[in-house]
């Protein structure tokens, strides 16, 4: 063997060079997404000035400015509205939200009663974190405690009344509880409701179908408040003298109504993205239609409608907040009766600093729940769709 | 498909295994228990109505209704009926939605574009819009505009001055009005003449490219044929219309046109609310265009301004427009939280009526009535649309 | 998910309280084991939550005085807060068994609303209510044309206003809320220049402005507020409880019967004060109402004779400070003014 020496052929690597400078670094970055076009350039400054405006402000708002303690209104009031701070002062009155943060919690659940609604609160959470992290195992248990017995568990402890608790009326409740409650029991009820509604609108038996389409159509045609104010003023004129539900119950009721007839629709959704070879294929099987439904079409149909589903429960959370219209107090409701019907912290800063602490927990919990079902949808995805 | 079968052998079937003996049977139990379970509630509500002494009917709606309305789009006063009290909330209601419809689809869809947009501040700005405001209650938006924000406007006396002799302070937003004098009619018959002539122009361009290919500007014709005219026509008929500037009065500003902080703060809170969730659906369906198509023009030498408008956006709204039009009844049916925040809606003029006469059956009845009436037209109308936008397939 | 359906089903069994049912509303409230009255949401002197959740004022406290009558304790009554807007609704369906909610006697609701008002637990009339700081020079309501008015729907008071107005020939802009607090939030926020409701609420109101100084009631009385109790028609036995236990606080106090000395008046020589407390041997007064015949002695010992309830909560002894007027006895020149109990 000779070898030839191929002097066109490099036989070495050449040392790796650095990318163009057009193409690399901070510059090449900002030139690509901030300034590629004119009007592009143009939005970005534009941007860029409104953020500059905004950002300081809020932030000066919000933190810097802010009064951290103070024990009334006086604290955050300016001199010339009969306080101590500087005239022309503003900022996030933050001890009013302190002060009456039990209230925005609980309402008026008794003092010393209110390690009951944080015991409930306890489980669940204990039962809902396992429930939520697929990894764990025992999910049938724990499905089985979580809805099945759960709701029993709180109720004495939150109503009591047994085992020496002291009967707590539903009327004190109020604050983040009524939010928690009525949206725990929304879903929990509308969920299945939901269902049969859908699988009644797509049966073949017409007086079924019928009266699943007009149940379904009249209450995703009329407002909620509507809804709420029949269930809790009229709903006695339906009954026999002398018949009363529970004010909250009778909330709970109007509002599983309601989000159910927007489950059927987004199951039903589901129900029609099932190839016709998958009700063949069961039918084939000699399965009944309880047996088709609940081991082959559910759980395809409602895989794919998981965003929608998780969509309608957001909805329903954020709808909790119309029972302050009916003179319930849920967590809006409570921030909102402490602004207009309290003088102690009657102040111009007050109203804005209690919704904003409220917008932030209703935040908290809709993304939470958006990004919970984003994830899960990925991890659901078997790759049926393409 | 399994009632075939058992149409071929009915014999080996006994009758209660008879999926359609059954389901019969299943639907008569169902109509006989709920007819029992209607006449229950009737029965009950007649006998309640009976026991209080209640009349029943709507002959009320005839009655004075005694109370003033501030925000009125038609003739009213407390000598009208509640009947006309009534229309005057429909009304409220219609243009509070009709309002908040434009401005949350304009806002939708310039936030659901920016959110596809390759600037970065302004896709991440789109982000933080759409996750902020779909995560909090419509109510809580509209009692923090409201209070929130009428707790920072200036009282009437130091009003802030804005252009054109416009005004805003806790009392509204006050701006100038054209009074129509004589010879208006002129006018509006230039508009209307503008309009007509650019339908037609744009007819014509339109014919004229498909036979020759030849493209006439049809955006600025008629843009200055629709101001032009009627422009044109106020200079002919010796300019006869006058402004009527809010002027400060004892103790609100009189003249000009106000839009109160109810009305401001409902519309604003249910545009942006209801835009963070036309964006979503404005993203969605321009992704659903399959890249392919952006391709396939870019191949055919359209730019990609043109592309956008005659290829991309027309698919992508055939995605867009069933979703956005649930959207559009929600829109509508949360114009009814105006009740919080005292906006004479059909809501809250309904339950003033109801406290007057006492008739809570009939009032929810014209609640449930006009409200899935809005529904249904909004949806019947949304139908037309699509099926026009739809794919025309040969 | 059948499990959790039956979960639900059943605890929503267990919350659902079902009583016989029955015309009678004795019975039904003697069955349920307490009183379900209908107040105002807050209004300083006449219904309010103090700062340990109790409610307390004039309307609360007639209440608890018709509780005191049926069960002979003040405390079996529950209160449902209620909208002005919601008020009828909830006591014609049944949801309450007395409205007792500052409430004007008019004819179109003994009438078409199918109430019955057991009488006038406190004679009012409308007013108006302007921010003197920021309306300096303002001393009438006749000068109030062009203003803003702040006015709760479905009152007595927002149909005077358009009354009043129109009969003076003046301009409004009346600016309508559904609920007392959000009322008051607006005016206070100068939304309005005036805020219109019944006098002794417009003192109420000004205690809880963010400065009350700032605030002053106009001297015009645009109308006849005559507020009371009210219950539903057709159980005229209720009606007749309801009445009577007004009257019995009007005799009580006419009679100097206050809940500090009522044990000892029971042993009084005066047939009148023996006959009203049920001391007289044989008396059927208190049974053929339907109760025991303690009753008044009963009301009495829960919350005192009118008198001491309309000082406890709006006269002397109560932040408002408002004079008796014509709330005072008739033997002292007002119009209240007990019937008989013989």
């Amino acid at each position: 063997m000779q070898e030839h020496s191929m002097s066109f052929v490099r036989t070495e690597m050449t040392p790796a060079t650095a990318a163009p400078r057009s193409q690399a670094g901070i510059g090449a970055w900002l030139r690509k997404n901030l300034f590629s076009t004119p009007l592009n350039s143009a939005l970005t400054l534009v941007a860029l000035l409104i953020l500059a405006w905004a950002v300081p402000r809020m932030l000066n708002w919000l933190f810097f400015d802010a009064i951290w303690v103070g024990a009334d209104r006086t604290a955050c009031l300016t001199t010339e509205q009969g306080g101590e701070l500087p005239a022309g002062w503003s900022g996030a009155c933050w001890p009013f939200v302190t002060s009456r943060f039990g209230q925005f919690m609980f309402g008026r659940y008794p003092l010393d009663e209110r390690w009951r609604v944080m015991l409930t609160g306890a489980i669940f959470v204990a039962l809902l974190v396992p429930l939520m992290i697929p990894r764990i195992p025992w999910k049938r248990l724990n499905a089985a405690l979580f809805f099945g017995a759960f709701p029993f568990i709180a109720y004495f402890l939150l109503v009591g009344g047994v085992f020496g608790l002291r009967y707590v009326e539903t009327s004190l409740w109020g604050g983040l509880l009524v939010t928690l409650v009525i949206s725990y029991v929304g879903i929990v009820v509308s969920l299945p409701l939901g269902i049969l509604l859908a699988l009644g609108r797509r049966s073949h038996m017409p007086i079924v179908k019928l009266l699943s389409v007009v149940f379904i159509e009249t209450v995703r045609g009329v407002p909620l408040v509507t809804v709420l104010f029949m269930a809790s003023f009229m709903l006695p004129l339906f009954v026999p003298p002398g018949m009363t539900f529970d004010k909250l119950l009778r909330a709970l009721i109007g509002v599983a109504l309601f989000a159910s007839a927007y489950m059927a629709e987004v199951v039903r959704g589901g129900l029609q993205a099932i190839p016709r070879g998958q009700y063949e294929g069961a039918d084939s099987l000699g399965l009944g239609y309880w047996q088709k439904m609940g081991l082959i079409i559910m759980p395809q149909a409602l895989k794919l409608v998981i965003p929608g589903i998780v969509n309608t429960f957001i909805g329903m959370f954020k709808d909790t907040t119309l029972v302050l219209i009916i003179s319930m107090f849920d967590l809006l409701g409570v921030v909102k009766q402490n602004i207009s019907g309290d003088p102690t912290w009657a102040t111009p800063q007050t109203a804005k600093t209690g919704y904003i602490f409220a917008a932030a927990i209703f935040w908290i919990f809709c993304f939470g729940m958006s990004r919970y079902s984003i994830w899960m949808e990925r991890r659901l995805d078997t790759g049926h769709r393409r | 498909m399994s009632q075939h079968v058992i149409r071929d052998e009915p014999a080996r079937v006994p009758l209660i295994y008879n999926p359609r003996v059954r389901g019969i049977v299943f639907q008569v139990l169902l109509v006989a228990l709920l007819a029992l379970g209607v006449w229950w509630i009737v029965d009950n509500t007649v006998e309640n109505l009976r026991r209080s002494n209640i009349s029943t009917g709507f002959a009320f709606l005839r009655g004075r209704a005694g109370f003033d309305i501030s925000d009125r789009l038609i003739e009213y006063t407390s000598d009208s009926s509640f009947g006309r009290a009534l229309l005057v909330g429909i009304a409220n209601t219609l243009v509070v939605a009709a309002a908040g419809i434009v401005t949350a689809t304009i806002l939708g869809f310039l936030i659901g574009v920016g959110r596809l947009s390759n600037n970065w501040l302004i896709r991440k700005l789109a982000t933080v819009y759409v996750e902020v405001f779909r995560n909090i209650p419509p109510l809580l938006v509209i009692l923090f505009w409201y209070q929130g924000v009428l707790a920072v406007l200036p009282s009437v006396r130091d009003s802030l001055s804005l252009p054109f002799g416009s005004y805003l302070n806790n009392r509204g937003f006050y701006f100038p009005r054209f009074v129509w004098g004589e010879g208006t009619g002129l006018i509006l018959a230039g508009f209307l003449a503008g309009v007509a002539l650019s339908w037609y122009v744009a007819r014509r361009a339109r014919a004229r490219q498909m036979a020759t290919g030849e493209r006439f500007p049809v955006l600025w014709t008629s843009v200055a044929l629709i101001v032009g005219l009627p422009l044109l026509a106020f200079f002919v008929s010796g300019m006869p219309v006058s402004v009527d500037y809010p002027q400060k009065g004892t103790f609100n500003l009189t003249g000009g046109t106000n839009i109160k902080p109810e009305f401001l703060s409902l519309y604003l809170a249910l545009s942006f609310y209801t835009a963070s969730f036309i964006a979503e659906i404005v993203r969605a369906g321009i992704m659903g265009v399959p890249r392919g198509q952006t391709e396939a023009f870019s191949a055919l030498g359209i730019r990609s301004r043109d592309g956008m408008r005659l290829v991309v956006i027309p698919q992508a709204l055939r995605i867009i427009i069933p979703p956005l039009t649930s959207q559009y009844l929600n829109l509508t049916k949360n114009s009814s939280l105006a009740v919080a925040i005292g906006y004479p809606d059909l809501y809250a003029i309904g339950g003033t009526i109801l406290n007057q006469t006492g008739q809570a059956i009939e009032v929810v009845v014209i609640f449930m009535v006009v409200y899935l009436s809005i529904s249904i037209l909004t949806s019947l109308f949304m139908n037309w649309f699509n099926a026009k936008m739809a794919l025309k397939e040969r | 998910m059948k499990k959790f359906v039956t979960g639900i089903l059943g605890s929503a069994a267990l919350a659902l309280s079902a009583s016989a049912a029955s015309a009678a509303t004795l019975d039904d409230v003697k069955a349920k084991g307490f009183l379900q009255c209908g107040v105002n949401t807050s209004l300083a002197g006449f219904s309010a939550p103090n700062d340990k959740g109790e409610w307390t004022g004039l309307d609360v406290d007639f209440c608890r005085a018709v509780a005191a009558a049926i069960f002979g304790d003040g405390e079996k009554v529950k209160f449902t807060a209620l909208s002005a807007k919601d008020r009828f609704t909830a006591l014609q369906s049944g949801e309450i068994d007395i409205l007792s909610r500052n409430t004007t006697w008019t004819i179109n609701r003994d009438t078409a609303l199918g109430l019955n008002f057991a009488g006038v637990t406190y004679y009012d009339g409308q007013g108006f209510m302007i921010n003197a700081k920021k309306l300096p020079g303002v001393n009438s309501a006749l000068q109030l044309s062009g203003a803003s008015v702040c006015v709760q729907a479905g009152t007595t008071t927002e149909l005077n206003l358009a009354d009043y107005f129109s009969a003076n020939n003046m301009e409004y802009n009346p600016v309508v809320f559904e609920k007392f607090e959000e009322t008051n939030a607006a005016y206070d926020a100068g939304r309005c220049d005036a805020y219109t409701t019944d006098q002794s609420g417009l003192y109420a109101v000004r205690l809880q402005m963010s400065s009350p100084d700032d605030h002053v009631v106009l001297p015009e009385i645009i109308s006849k507020e005559p507020l009371g109790p009210s219950v539903r028609q057709g159980d005229d036995q209720w009606f007749d409880i309801v009445k009577w236990t007004y009257f019995a606080l009007l005799n009580a106090e006419e009679a100097g019967i206050t809940q500090a000395n009522v044990d000892e008046m029971k042993n009084s020589t005066s047939p009148d004060i023996r006959r009203l407390l049920g001391s007289e041997s044989e008396t059927k007064i208190g049974t053929d109402l339907g109760l025991s015949n303690d009753w008044v002695v009963n009301i009495i010992k829960a919350t005192g004779n009118y008198g001491e309830i309309f000082e406890r909560n709006v006269g002397t002894g109560s932040p408002l400070k408002i004079a008796r007027g014509v709330n005072a006895l008739w033997t002292k020149g007002g119009l209240q003014y007990g019937m008989p109990i013989r």
